[in-house]
């Protein structure tokens, strides 16, 4: 292999490949571990406190919205599963 | 020491140990592989790549304990990309037949090469001058104008061609003795 393959026009090729990810999807996963932790809490907490359990189970988001949670929408369906389960 | 010059092995350490900013750090160098993975490699339609993207970084998350080898970092992520990305295109294959043909894609050997080596040289840029990475990313990677740049950066918009000639110049320099370091892995 020789330095020939880095020549200008190949390095601007290759540097073209890689455009930044959408700002919003980054920012959503390098919050995951808080999300993920918040998710675990809300759970852990449906599962000693009957009341929350009964709110939870009529309307998932407004119980999460009135216990002051601000759970990422795309988590929803992951918490529903870990309710339910 | 800056985190975004940490080696893969020890951000996976630190990210173990609870570190969020050494998270923060993983999922902004694996970003624009993940997404050039999903889309340009997979052509999958934006809202697909977005799943696919928080779905290999929440199974990265959940899996850093179980990497056997610290150093494995990147082909694990590359190898959860495509599962992925295939298992979505599969599922769009159900639903509308003619998405079969992209599955095809999943051949697309050279594409991905191609990633891992324009990952490399991303990497390079690390060690150049701040001002001459922040320049060819902004020219090559974002597609941004002399002029936009030129704002951006608060340099003379005439002299930004020569700049990026000469940043180019030193990030070949820099390639220089390196070269095994930038050969697309064997997976």
């Amino acid at each position: 292999m020789t330095n020939d393959r880095y020549d200008e026009e190949r390095l601007a090729q290759l540097l073209k490949i890689l455009p930044p990810a959408p700002e919003g999807w980054v920012k959503a996963a390098q919050e995951l571990p808080q999300a993920r932790r918040e998710i675990d809490e809300i759970a852990e907490r449906a599962q000693r406190d009957a009341e929350f359990r009964a709110a939870v189970e009529a309307d998932l988001e407004s119980a999460l919205t009135q216990a002051g949670y601000d759970v990422d929408p795309s988590l929803i369906p992951e918490l529903r599963d870990r309710l339910t389960s | 020491m800056s985190l975004a010059t940490v080696a893969d092995a020890d951000l996976v350490a630190r990210c173990r140990q609870g570190d969020q900013e050494a998270w923060a750090e993983l999922v902004n160098r694996f970003s624009r592989y993940v997404y050039a993975i999903a889309v340009r490699v997979y052509r999958l339609p934006e809202p697909d790549a977005e799943d696919v993207f928080q779905d290999v970084f929440t199974r990265t998350w959940q899996h850093l304990d179980e990497l056997r080898d610290d150093t494995a970092l990147r082909p694990w992520i590359a190898t959860a990309t495509r599962r992925l990305c295939v298992d979505r295109l599969r599922a769009g294959a159900r639903e509308a037949p003619a998405a079969e043909e992209l599955l095809e894609l999943e051949g697309t050997s050279d594409e991905l090469d191609s990633v891992d080596e324009a990952l490399a040289i991303h990497e390079a840029l690390k060690q150049l001058p701040e001002h001459c990475a922040e320049i060819l990313d902004r020219f090559f990677a974002r597609d941004e104008s002399y002029r936009a740049i030129g704002e951006a950066l608060d340099i003379p918009p005439g002299t930004i061609a020569s700049r990026i000639s000469r940043c180019l110049r030193k990030l070949r320099g820099q390639l220089e003795g390196r070269n095994e370091r930038f050969r697309p892995s064997d997976e």
